[in-house]
């Protein structure tokens, strides 16, 4: 007897029990499902929720590779800044993938053990199918958090993050809040000192420190963001190519820009994620970064300001830095939390890279807004939507007003 | 005053085991059946009893709600058995065909100098008003509403349908005079869609208003139709009716007989000859379908088209509205990695390794299996590519699983059927039975708004 056969007759087995939805979402995992349409078209178009979920996966491989190597290298270039001068060179080494792995997987295996443990349990409970929202959420997660966030924190976060952040919702598809920026601002909220500084955002950082303190005789690392260091009106030691190739520190997967530049090109052409979403964001960006140029080129601000660092910077860095550039293409594109009609999507989108780009400016304690800014607009795409959809019910309605006139 | 329309947005759907354009009589059906459900919310009352001797145009039973709209056999024969289901409702009538039809004569009419009223009796004792369908609701007409207008379209662009180009040949005089006497019956103009290429039987009728259309699925549906020339506002109603009921419309006026001739395509790329046959309204599908032959046991027989017919059983029959009957491999197996791996074999619209979008004139063969779970909506954007009516279709779908009048109404639920979403249906990635939402909202609306 065949393994299908076999996994057939056990589906049937547990059909109606508890563990049907476990057992059918690690079946259906193997075989695409026998189900066959009842009603309605007879014949159904190629796609699903799991292709689609993981095209965007696919699209998040390379970014979460470079972020294993970026791990590594961010850690020995700390100790010895030589190796900064040929990032390039230095960068694939076999020590940085162990060291990178060593930290980087375990981020990844708890992400999506814990996650996909809620799902399931959810799933039994209430007894539906597990359903796919999980599989691209436990991917961005370890893309979005700093390296050394402590297993117990990461692990807390996401049980709040799918409980409260989706499944009281009602699941994949329901959910209000982008899960992953919800897992990521618990975070943010509950444990700031570990979500900035200039400590987290290399491996070793915060544990030399402690061993400093103790006594040690070390030297101390630190690896500030380039957001950081504008923050405090300093100039970057990284070049501009650095930061398009992302050899900078920052979160594991949000560095390197070409790789998401790629990732998103990637989702542009299977049509998975939506392209007004992502060029209006780049043009609010770009918008509010010129209106911040244009305010330091009238001279309205003096250069000992808080804000004079961060608003000098050329508004065209912005998107080579920080998450921004992660944040447009794989968090603003989530078509659930997203605005859901095409003209909808446009003020979605440019009201991302707007408020992003104005909050990394105005908040020096943690210069960068990416998740605060897609978490607001997730908050205010029904109302964008709302407004898009009076349009076509007023002309509907001025229709019947036109022929009783 | 003709008006081009031409639709962007839309889907066709190219598919293995088009029909041959040659006409073939069917062998002659033993068992005819009419089955009431083919007659959405309508509840019928029976006239004659089981066992009953009737002629094609015998009045079997009629409307309960609407006394004036009558069902007539359409062959004639001995009305066997009637089937019931739960709570007695009537399933299915099965009439016992005489080897040759003897119909009852309803007499001639003139129809240039006939009246609105002489028409609509004629129809409605004729049993040809069932062929007259409403919107708002996709329902047999009202017969005591006037409609703003009766729109008809003559192009199929439905995957794999009867071609009317093909099955109205010839058939130009009966065509003539159903429109003419429907003419009679509405305010304002009938108004008939016809394939900008096509040379249809139907561009010189007259009394009616020709508009030439082109571009992908669903050109062709009436609702595109009525949605780009005069869609329907709260408070009004049209008509809507498909050529194929116009010739048997035409016939009845011309010479007093109820004649349910259909010209059927048979097609799917389970068929070893796909071709037209000859037959009538209730016929079994299996004297085409075997005559025919099959290429495989495992198939599914469709009364209608692919996209929006009913699933009938090898020795079901022809349903009442339908001229096509498809048939296709069921999809009931299993596919290693089915979710992921690269994909030639099937339609897309987007390319998530699926690979359609290389070959947009290949010629697909498809079966009815889901290609995944059914789950809450999550993509957006896909539904507005193959949706060209100025209608938000996410949203009425919301509004109509939640049962939002107000919204439902709002987002122009008078102007819809179930068949206008049967593309989004098809592209869903949630795999959600739009079809099934959009007939489940308007039933709601029926009911509490009427």
């Amino acid at each position: 007897m065949s393994l299908k056969n076999k996994l057939h007759d056990l589906k049937m087995k547990y059909k109606g029990t508890k563990m049907a939805p476990a057992f059918n979402a690690l079946h259906t995992f193997l075989y695409m499902p026998n189900d066959v349409t009842h009603s309605g078209t007879h014949v159904k178009a190629a796609d699903d929720l799991k292709r689609t979920m993981n095209t965007v996966i696919l699209a998040l491989v390379p970014c979460l590779i470079f972020g294993i190597f970026n791990a590594g290298y961010q850690h020995y270039a700390a100790i010895d800044q030589t190796l900064r001068l040929d990032p390039l060179g230095n960068f694939f080494t076999w020590e940085n993938l162990t060291l990178g792995a060593w930290t980087v997987l375990p981020l990844v295996i708890v992400s999506y053990v814990v996650g996909l443990g809620v799902e399931f349990v959810f799933a039994t409970i209430k007894g539906h199918e597990v359903e796919e929202g999980y599989l691209v959420t436990g991917m961005l997660v370890p893309l979005i958090i700093p390296i050394d966030t402590p297993i117990w924190m990461l692990v807390i976060a996401v049980i709040f993050g799918v409980i409260l952040g989706k499944e009281v919702f009602g699941g994949t598809g329901m959910n209000i809040l982008n899960p992953a920026l919800t897992i990521r601002a618990f975070l943010f909220f509950a444990y700031p000192t570990w979500m900035s500084g200039d400590k987290v955002w290399v491996h070793g950082a915060v544990e030399r420190d402690a061993l400093i303190s103790a006594g040690s005789n070390l030297d101390a690392i630190s690896g500030e963001t380039i957001l950081g260091t504008y923050a405090q009106n300093q100039e970057p030691i990284y070049s501009v190519m650095d930061m398009f190739y992302g050899f900078i520190p920052g979160s594991v997967g949000e560095t390197s820009t070409i790789l998401i530049l790629l990732g998103g090109l990637f989702l542009l052409y299977t049509k998975v994620a939506s392209w007004r979403i992502m060029l209006s964001a780049i043009l609010g960006a770009l918008t509010m970064g010129l209106l911040f140029n244009g305010v330091v080129d009238a001279g309205w601000i003096k250069e000992g300001s808080n804000f004079f660092g961060l608003m000098s910077v050329p508004f065209w860095e912005h998107l080579i830095i920080g998450g921004l550039a992660f944040g447009i293409v794989y968090m603003a594109t989530d078509p659930v939390t997203g605005s859901q009609t095409n003209k909808g999507k446009w003020y979605y989108g440019f009201f991302i890279g707007f408020i992003s780009v104005m909050i990394r400016v105005f908040n020096p304690a943690y210069p960068e807004g990416v998740f605060l800014a897609i978490l607001l607009m997730n908050v205010f795409a029904p109302t964008i939507d709302h407004y898009v959809i009076q349009g076509n019910i007023k002309k509907r309605m001025k229709r019947i007003k036109i022929k009783t006139a | 005053m003709s008006k081009d329309i031409r639709i962007t947005k839309g889907l066709d759907i190219r598919l293995v085991g088009e029909s041959d354009k040659a006409l073939t009589n069917a062998p002659r059906s033993r068992t005819f059946s009419i089955k009431p459900s083919d007659f959405h919310l309508i509840t019928p009352k029976m006239v004659v009893k089981e066992g009953a001797k009737i002629q094609a145009g015998d009045e079997i039973w009629f409307s309960k709600n609407q006394e004036k709209i009558r069902f007539v056999s359409p062959v004639s024969g001995i009305l066997t058995e009637i089937k019931r289901g739960a709570k007695r409702v009537i399933t299915d009538l099965v009439i016992t065909a005489d080897s040759e039809d003897y119909y009852r004569d309803f007499g001639k009419l003139d129809v240039t100098s006939a009246n609105a009223e002489t028409i609509k009796n004629r129809l409605l004792e004729g049993g040809c008003w069932f062929f007259i369908k409403q919107r708002p609701y996709d329902v047999v007409a009202n017969p005591s509403h006037t409609p703003k207008a009766i729109f008809i379209s003559a192009y199929a662009s439905g995957p794999l349908v009867a071609d009317y180009d093909f099955t109205l040949n010839g058939k130009e005089s009966q065509l003539q005079a159903a429109v003419t006497a429907l003419s009679k019956l509405t305010d304002g103009k009938v108004h008939i869609g016809v394939g900008v290429d096509s040379g249809s039987p139907m561009s010189n009728l007259k009394d009616v208003v020709i508009h030439k259309i082109s571009g992908p699925h669903p050109a062709g549906n009436v609702g595109t139709l009525i949605n780009k020339i005069d869609p329907i506002n709260k408070g009004e109603t049209v008509w809507t009716i498909t050529p194929q009921d116009l010739v048997i419309i035409g016939e009845l006026l011309l010479t007093g007989k109820y004649n349910s001739e259909r010209i059927v395509a048979l097609s799917g790329s389970s068929l070893k000859s796909p071709k037209y046959y000859k037959t009538k309204i209730g016929a079994e599908v299996s004297t085409m379908v075997y005559d025919s032959g099959l290429n495989e046991e495992n198939v599914r027989v469709i009364s209608g088209g692919i996209l929006s017919g009913k699933k009938v059983a090898k020795d079901g029959h022809l349903g009442f509205y339908d001229n096509t009957i498809s048939v296709i491999p069921e999809g009931d197996d299993y596919e290693f990695f089915g979710w992921t791996k690269p994909e030639f074999n099937k339609i897309s619209l987007t390319r998530a390794l699926t690979f359609s979008w290389l070959t947009p004139n290949k010629k697909y063969t498809l079966n009815t299996n889901t290609n995944g779970e059914h789950r809450a909506f999550v993509q957006t954007g896909l539904y507005e590519q193959v949706f060209p009516l100025d209608i938000y279709p996410l949203q009425i779908l919301k509004a109509c699983m939640v049962e939002d009048l107000d919204g439902m109404e709002q987002l122009g639920m008078y102007e819809v059927a179930p068949e206008d979403f049967a593309l989004t249906e098809f592209v869903c990635i949630s795999k959600q039975p739009h079809q099934d939402i959009i007939r489940k909202g308007l039933d709601v609306m029926y009911k509490e708004i009427g």
